[in-house]
């Protein structure tokens, strides 16, 4: 008896430990963004969507930023995803299991927790040195791409790694190949978990700013980039320009990119549970 | 000068085929010394063996005996198997599919596979039965739609489902979801049939619809079926195999090993003494 009482209250005490870890973050988190709102709010209109930087804070807006950030996600999704999901096919449904393939995966994963400067400064040498691109949009979304690829690999594994393996079993014994079976079976059975690792993943590029700065993206750029060869800044390079900077007004705005900063991120967070949602609906 | 020896032996042997009609004694698959590792682990020690066509052969055997791997052998899903080594000779109509030039999804097509557990598609009851052509490249709906009814009527299921083909496979019963399989492997046309415990995951009913189908089935395929439950063995195969520990122990006409075996192991596994 004496024991299960003390399970009980071992269990209780785990219980109310739990709630309020819980609690901490998503408390500081509130306190955090209920602060950012009241600072930047007021600054949030069209015109600081659409204007150019300036040397004065009420005049400054977050055009330039906000495209050099729209252009590097777009670039970023088009190199990594088709990378990251060819990989991780080819590493859970293609290579054999031997040490070689064990050592690529420890790696693999190992990448993805690697500091992202380290990133940047393979980025400055390979993509703007040794490649000649320069400080520009490319450099900067193959860099970030590099970044990201470890994260979208293993969630495509994870995500290939869940279909159960009856399926292909079934598909293979009705004569299909490899390739017959990962196209009409484990992609679509897949694409739900592999959409949101993906778009997790890129929504972790558009908040990177060390890699960028490493790579030479400016803090200020007067005009939006026009190609992939074009010089840029992003939001979270714009941030911390401004933040560094000691009028009161600046950190207003620094504030509002912040929000624009957070609202992307959210939206691209609510598009991966969307889709993670509705595929699970439609597969099970 | 092998090649063209090849080719007039083979085109003999179709020659035969269409005249000879008592093809039924050729064996349908022939198995000369298999052995088959697991890495280190020798899983099938040294099996010989002859199937005949339009028969229903059933193997039996204690878990972990090896018989469900000796199926897999028969369509080459041990393939993927890391490890995987195999040694000696399958012919299936007298020729050796584990030959280099051997293309495993031609053989496939040919060897359909019904597996333990219910496994359609996560698509809709059509799109299941039409798969294994959609992979052959054929568009023609007429065709499509008319092999899937004939499937799904052959396995007994068309009067069921046939007003929501659209309906997801997932949907139905265990027992129709092992009927949609077998509709599915019908559908490709295929020869020879292996099962693999069809049944372990099914209620008595469902079962007895499976076993009768089997018994049908047998007109046009030759079918191999692994089975943990006796009874099912007796009621259903012409010919038996039991299995012990990757060996073949017995294999006879169904009747005979089970009203007189020549092994006491096999006496004894099947009076329920060990396994």
């Amino acid at each position: 008896m004496n024991n299960i009482r003390k399970n009980r209250w071992k269990d209780q005490i785990f219980k109310y430990w739990g709630i309020f870890c819980t609690l901490i973050g998503l408390v500081l988190l509130v306190v955090f963004m209920g602060n950012i709102v009241i600072d930047g709010i007021s600054r949030i209109s069209w015109d600081f969507l659409t204007k150019l930087p300036s040397r004065k804070p009420e005049n400054s807006g977050i055009f330039t930023a906000l495209m050099g950030s729209i252009w590097i996600l777009l670039l970023t999704t088009i190199i990594a995803f088709p990378i990251g999901v060819a990989a991780g096919i080819y590493l859970e449904e293609y290579s054999k299991k031997n040490r070689l393939s064990g050592i690529l995966e420890i790696n693999i994963s190992n990448l993805a927790g690697v500091p992202s400067i380290i990133y940047g400064l393979l980025g400055l040498e390979v993509f703007v040195r040794i490649m000649g691109l320069g400080p520009s949009v490319l450099a900067g979304s193959l860099t970030l791409s590099l970044l990201i690829l470890p994260i979208v690999i293993v969630a495509t594994r994870e995500s290939i790694k869940a279909v159960p393996s009856s399926i292909k079993d079934a598909s293979y014994a009705l004569g299909a190949s490899k390739w017959q079976t990962i196209w009409y079976q484990i992609l679509p059975a897949s694409g739900g978990g592999i959409l949101t690792g993906v778009i997790l993943a890129l929504s972790r590029a558009v908040g990177e700013t060390a890699p960028l700065i490493v790579v030479g993206a400016l803090a200020y750029v007067p005009f939006a980039p026009q190609g992939p060869l074009d010089e840029f800044s992003v939001l979270p390079i714009q941030i911390f320009n401004w933040i560094s900077r000691p009028q009161a007004g600046f950190i207003e705005n620094a504030a509002a990119a912040i929000i624009i900063l957070l609202a992307i991120t959210f939206v691209m967070n609510g598009i991966a549970v969307y889709f993670r949602n509705k595929w699970q609906k439609k597969w099970k | 000068m092998e090649i063209i020896m090849e080719t007039t032996i083979s085109k003999i042997k179709t020659l035969n085929s269409v005249i000879d009609p008592s093809l039924k004694k050729v064996p349908k698959i022939e198995l000369q010394d298999v052995k088959v590792w697991y890495d280190d682990f020798l899983a099938i020690k040294g099996i010989d063996m002859t199937i005949k066509q339009n028969s229903v052969t059933a193997f039996i055997g204690p878990s972990g005996c090896g018989k469900s791997t000796f199926l897999r052998l028969i369509n080459r899903m041990n393939d993927y198997v890391d490890g995987f080594k195999m040694e000696g000779k399958i012919k299936i109509d007298g020729d050796n599919i584990y030959k280099k030039k051997v293309n495993v999804e031609e053989l496939r097509k040919k060897i359909g596979m019904v597996f333990q557990k219910p496994n359609p598609f996560p698509k809709s009851i059509f799109e299941n039965v039409a798969y294994g052509l959609k992979i052959q490249g054929i568009t023609d709906k007429n065709f499509i739609s008319e092999r899937v009814e004939s499937s799904l009527k052959q396995v007994a299921l068309w009067e069921e489902v046939k007003d929501d083909l659209k309906k997801s496979g997932m949907a139905l019963s265990g027992g129709q979801q092992q009927r949609l399989c077998i509709a599915r492997t019908l559908a490709v046309e295929p020869s020879i049939i292996l099962m693999d415990e069809p049944t372990s995951a099914l209620d008595p009913i469902s079962t007895a619809k499976i076993e009768e189908l089997i018994y049908h089935l047998k007109e046009k395929y030759t079918i191999v079926i692994v089975t943990h439950n006796m009874q099912q063995a007796s009621r259903i195969s012409d010919f038996t195999a039991f299995f012990y520990l990757g060996e073949l122990i017995e294999y006879d006409k169904t009747k005979t090993i089970f009203t007189n075996p020549e092994k006491t192991q096999t006496e004894n596994y099947i009076t329920g003494r060990f396994g």
